[in-house]
């Protein structure tokens, strides 16, 4: 197995690669969170912005990765970091936005109106029923959003290499330049065996997060 | 008290505006429970949520304690009312114990002042607290859900209660049983409490008073006998339906229609020739044997024939005994039920308090509605 020799034998660049990886991507989620989850409890209050907000997001959404690295380039090459980490963190976030806020939008949302009536009709003011029934409630959601974003996100790094942001992409990258099988592929495993772990590691996260009471409900099927 | 002058809602404008509630002038006294009865559409809901401003109206002032709310903070003014609602709306992220202490928290209370009336609610609502405190909604069943409604529009211990079809979502057995607590409830507390309901039955039941809405007007403000016995008109005539003499014996106690002072009644000790004379010789039916003040039994002149002892050891029992205030419907029920034209009514101790025949009952309906037939 010439893959896990070349694994074995560059241990030291697998594991300086992959987590340079994990932190390019740990910081555009945490980045696109405190931007989109605000965001998407926002315009949950005001539904002409939501359409325009979701659309824009969503158009974000389409442009192909290569494309948007192009396109800041000549923009933030103004402030000397036309490549690098900061572009593709920069990526990241814009594309993270659309399913952070979508779930956080939808989560809100789709809390049943009883609820928010019951929560008006005890007088809760709208801060307090946003932070004691309405975010519990979508906690589900907008960790799945989270779950998308951070999974998605470590796909697209994996092609941010191209603009020297690093990460195993650059596996990627320079296996194909060397024609280097072994190389390519252990780049890709990792970056699927990194995607699998988060994604689980996400799905954890979502359990705990979840009020208990919904997750007695989930349990009897109700 | 709430005071309602004149207050409309119309929803929408130009063309398509409707009038959801229209110059409903109702004074809603202090202690009284309310219900606010008519069929969907007519206002009755609206006009609720116009109370604690989860809407705002169109025109008019309502007061409560003399106070306009207009000029009250519409979060605190929610504070100081209890809510409840049909989907009862429990937060199911919360457990019972959090739930039932949403306004107290809102309200600043202590922690311990909150458990100690969390617990008297789960008592008072019959939930033993150790049991039900920690659980969550979706563990309890409806019953049990709409009584922690309950629980939470009392939390606070508001001096007025808004409730909209609040046990509207459970089965017919046990909104029987969650009526007669609430109404136990209403009788100890004596809160000020608007109760909507488009079921006759209910607000009948529950009602002080009925307040009946069409089409955004008010139609009668009654008590629940009057609006039976003299409806305003043929709208209110067919919501009551053409059983309202039925209706009305629902509502009308034993103790009003009995006779206070039957004479047909005979000591336990008697011999049974003696009643039997004072049987033939009165021309009556049966006899009610007392012992010690008490009914224990009825007598014809069969069981007296060719008998020599006393009447106690030859009378049937009754097979129901009324008490005072049992409805005159449980009496023609009874009275079906055991094939029996007249029942002994006893007090809360057991004592004969009079008896009750169809004759009482058809004479005693009679009177009311000839009464109201004399005043028209």
């Amino acid at each position: 197995m010439k893959l896990i020799d070349f694994i074995l034998n560059n241990s030291d660049q697998c594991l300086f690669l992959t987590w340079e990886h994990i932190r390019i991507v740990a910081f555009a989620v945490f980045l696109a969170t405190i931007i989109a989850v605000p965001l998407g409890i926002l315009i949950t209050r005001n539904e002409g912005i939501a359409k325009k907000v979701l659309n824009a997001a969503n158009i974000l959404m389409t442009i192909p990765s290569i494309a948007l690295f192009g396109l800041m380039l000549p923009v933030l090459a103004l402030i000397g970091h036309g490549l690098g980490k900061v572009p593709a963190v920069i990526a990241l976030v814009l594309y993270s936005q659309l399913p952070i806020i979508r779930n956080t939008y939808v989560g809100i949302k789709n809390v049943p109106p009883e609820l928010v009536e019951a929560g008006k009709g005890v007088g809760m003011s709208s801060l307090t029923r946003l932070k004691e029934v309405e975010i519990p409630l979508a906690v589900p959601v907008i960790i799945a959003g989270l779950r998308t974003a951070a999974v998605m996100n470590i796909g697209i790094t994996a092609i941010a290499a191209y603009i020297g942001a690093g990460g195993l992409g650059v596996f990627i990258q320079q296996g194909i330049a060397r024609a280097y099988d072994e190389m390519v592929m252990a780049g890709a495993i990792l970056v699927a065996l990194l995607a699998i772990f988060v994604d689980a590691g996400m799905a954890l996260i979502e359990r705990i997060l979840t009020p208990r009471g919904i997750k007695i409900g989930r349990k009897q099927g109700r | 008290m709430i005071q309602y002058d004149r207050v409309s809602k119309i929803f929408g404008t130009g063309s398509d505006a409707v009038t959801a509630v229209d110059e409903v002038v109702l004074d809603i006294e202090q202690g009284h429970l309310v219900t606010l009865l008519g069929p969907s559409g007519c206002g009755k809901t609206t006009l609720l949520r116009l109370t604690n401003r989860l809407i705002a109206m169109s025109s008019g002032t309502i007061k409560i304690n003399g106070q306009d709310i207009m000029f009250l903070d519409p979060v605190k003014l929610r504070q100081t009312m209890g809510y409840a609602i049909q989907e009862i709306g429990l937060f199911p992220n919360k457990s019972i114990y959090e739930n039932i202490a949403v306004v107290p928290r809102l309200l600043g209370w202590e922690k311990g002042r909150i458990r100690e009336r969390v617990d008297e609610l789960l008592r008072m609502l019959r939930l033993e607290p150790k049991t039900f405190r920690d659980r969550y909604p979706v563990e309890l069943s409806g019953g049990q859900q709409q009584r922690i409604g309950v629980a939470r529009c009392l939390a606070a211990d508001p001096e007025i209660l808004l409730m909209d079809e609040p046990f509207g979502a459970i089965d017919p057995i046990n909104r029987e049983e969650i009526q007669d607590e609430f109404l136990g409830l209403h009788e100890r507390l004596k809160k000020t409490i608007l109760f909507v309901t488009h079921d006759i039955h209910e607000a009948i039941k529950m009602g002080d008073r009925i307040a009946i809405f069409q089409d955004g007007r008010l139609i009668q403000y009654d008590s629940p006998g009057q609006i039976l016995t003299r409806p305003a008109n043929r709208y209110i005539e067919d919501f009551v339906g053409t059983d309202r003499a039925l209706k009305l014996l629902g509502l009308l106690r034993a103790e009003e229609a009995m006779d206070g002072s039957p004479v047909n009644i005979v000591e336990g000790s008697t011999s049974t020739g003696e009643a039997l004379r004072f049987l033939e010789d009165k021309d009556y039916l049966n006899l009610i044997v007392i012992h010690q003040g008490k009914p224990m039994g009825y007598l014809y002149s069969k069981l007296l024939k060719d008998k020599n002892t006393e009447v106690k050891n030859v009378a049937d029992p009754y097979p129901v005994l009324i008490r005072c205030n049992d409805t005159l419907r449980d009496v023609m029920s009874q009275m079906l039920l055991h094939n029996v034209h007249l029942l002994p009514v006893v007090d809360e101790n057991g004592d004969l308090a009079g008896s009750i025949n169809y004759q009482d009952i058809r004479k005693y309906i009679q009177g009311i509605y000839a009464d109201n037939a004399e005043r028209e």
